[in-house]
């Protein structure tokens, strides 16, 4: 399968001295939903500056859908579309124009991109604030206003750093089901973001980028894999007054009626229901505590800095 | 790209800053014209009727090219260096950058932009003049051309002032402490034959000597230069800003990390 991106042995050594990428490699496949997970700091954006053109790299390669940034870097832009981190659009601009300037400076015919506007602007849910300024825009909105923006020219592979920062959950959730959609159309996306929720339900591949070193670099399926424990929290048909005795695993109570069981991998939940069933205790409801990603990437991050 | 793209592209930025100074007109295109109006009924009129004659026409006749020019270069310069400032400032120069839009026409785009501003405020400055002076044009080609070809130049120095700045003082200096000055001694108010020789040759290392005289040679046909060497001099500035702006922009100074 075509790769949608190709990086290797990038290097970016800033004007100060300091060194934000240490030579990583880098595979996207076409197609992919990918997340990119590091630290504040850790040579994300840097990756995705160099990838779009907007840092230049100290050394290395990159090549997008099998166009190389240093020679064929019109093509390789062409194939790209980019929702930064910051809002990087004229505030005093109508929102459609925002978009239909934008697919001109990729050559987009008004026309064609009028169209185009419309409908990514419906989409996104933006089509009645088209005549709005983008200063008046609320933040979800406008980070939406950039996704449009990114998408106008339909490119093949979708960049987003942090796409859902300070989005509330339920214009999170509508963000999501909109990226899986384009996904399951085709384009390929890559992704930054703090919440690791979103990277564990969105994302197929991931890559852990730390210090300028990629530490981990692999599917989500293994990736979790590797998570030994698991922490589920049981709501009790009944007030306990002493943490009930579940064989040796680690228990606690959360409150008198929520009970915190720690469960090894091997470890299936019936031996748990079973016990607290022969303690004549029910079990009204259950969920997983902690995100399982968040809980690897600390792990991966600290162990990385113990080093 | 080819080249219908690039056009699309270099039209796309064309009608962004026209689109931009026409938005703001309040900002951009009347100060000039309640300006030039002050000029014309101070100098012009009341200092002028007492000043007599001038290089062989009345005052106000011959300081009206001058003012004419004047307001072309400082607002050519003017929108450039504040709309690919605030373009920086704002960062949405990032939607240029990461299109596949060469250097070269995001540069034409910014220099056509500060050349359409440069250009409505000279033709409405030139409209407000005719309610004080006559006004017919000698050499219609050298007047048309040499307004264009001054609004390229300081375009180009507006881009390249933007380029380096970082700060809104940055945009500021260079109009206020080289532009004006260099205008105001670039004989719109006076012909440099008025000044002692050695005042003279000072004067003749001010480019903006040049298009003044070239662009009042070509409506009122007289100059204290030589026009064919002020073209010859004018085009060499648009070549040597040209190829320094675009190197700024293909190194990536201030606007790349």
């Amino acid at each position: 399968m075509e790769l949608a991106l190709q990086i290797r042995g990038l290097e970016k050594t800033y004007g100060n001295g300091f060194k934000a990428l240490k030579g990583i490699d880098l595979d996207v496949k076409q197609g992919d939903f990918f997340a990119l997970l590091g630290p504040n700091g850790a040579g994300k954006s840097t990756t995705l500056g160099i990838v779009t053109s907007l840092v230049n790299k100290t050394n290395g390669s990159v090549s997008v859908f099998g166009h190389n940034i240093d020679t064929d870097l019109t093509k390789a832009k062409l194939c790209m579309g980019i929702v930064p981190q910051e809002f990087n659009f004229n505030f005093f601009e109508k929102v459609e124009d925002i978009v239909v300037t934008q697919a001109g400076y990729y050559g987009i015919p008004s026309a064609i991109a009028k169209e185009r506007a419309e409908h990514y602007l419906k989409s996104l849910g933006l089509w009645d604030k088209r005549e709005d300024r983008a200063r008046q825009l609320s933040g979800g909105m406008k980070r939406r206003l950039m996704i449009a923006r990114a998408l106008v020219h339909n490119p093949k592979l979708l960049i987003l750093d942090e796409p859902t920062a300070g989005v509330d959950i339920e214009l999170r959730r509508s963000m999501w089901e909109f990226l899986t959609k384009i996904n399951e159309e085709g384009t390929t996306i890559i992704l930054t973001t703090h919440y690791l929720e979103e990277a564990e339900s969105l994302c197929r591949n991931i890559a852990i980028i730390d210090q300028g070193d990629i530490i981990q670099n692999s599917s989500m399926k293994s990736l979790l894999a590797k998570l030994n424990n698991e922490t589920f929290i049981l709501d009790l048909d009944q007030d306990l007054k002493s943490v009930p005795d579940l064989e040796g695993l680690e228990a606690r109570l959360v409150d008198e009626h929520t009970l915190e069981v720690d469960l090894p991998k091997a470890h299936g939940l019936n031996s748990v229901f079973a016990r607290l069933s022969a303690q004549n205790i029910g079990v009204l409801s259950m969920r997983n505590k902690a995100n399982r990603l968040e809980e690897l990437f600390v792990e991966l991050v600290e162990h990385k800095g113990a080093k | 790209m080819n080249g219908n793209l690039l056009w699309v592209a270099f039209s796309t930025i064309v009608v962004k800053e026209i689109r931009r100074f026409t938005r703001i007109w309040v900002q951009t295109l009347i100060p000039p014209a309640i300006t030039m109006t002050l000029y014309f009924i101070i100098f012009g009129n009341l200092i002028g009727s007492r000043i007599g004659e001038m290089g062989g026409f009345d005052y106000m006749q011959y300081i009206v090219p001058g003012l004419i020019m004047m307001s072309v270069i400082t607002n050519s310069y003017g929108n450039v260096v504040s709309s690919f400032f605030g373009t920086k400032f704002q960062r949405h120069i990032e939607e240029l950058l990461v299109a596949p839009v060469p250097n070269w026409v995001i540069l034409a785009g910014y220099v056509i932009g500060g050349v359409a501003r440069g250009l409505a405020v000279g033709f409405i400055v030139t409209l407000l003049s005719l309610f004080f002076t006559d006004l017919s044009i000698t050499h219609p080609f050298v007047t048309l051309s040499i307004l264009f070809l001054t609004a390229v130049v300081f375009s180009l120095g507006g881009f390249i002032n933007a380029i380096y700045a970082n700060s809104f003082d940055d945009i500021a200096v260079v109009p206020t402490f080289i532009l004006t000055p260099l205008t105001y001694l670039g004989g719109v108010f006076y012909s440099i034959s008025l000044l002692p020789e050695f005042w003279q040759g000072v004067s003749q290392l001010n480019p903006i000597l040049y298009m003044v005289n070239t662009f009042r040679y070509g409506i009122l046909g007289v100059s204290d230069i030589d026009v064919t060497f002020a073209f010859g001099m004018i085009i060499l500035f648009i070549a040597v800003l040209g190829g320094f702006a675009l190197h700024l922009l293909n190194t990536g100074k201030g606007i790349r990390s």
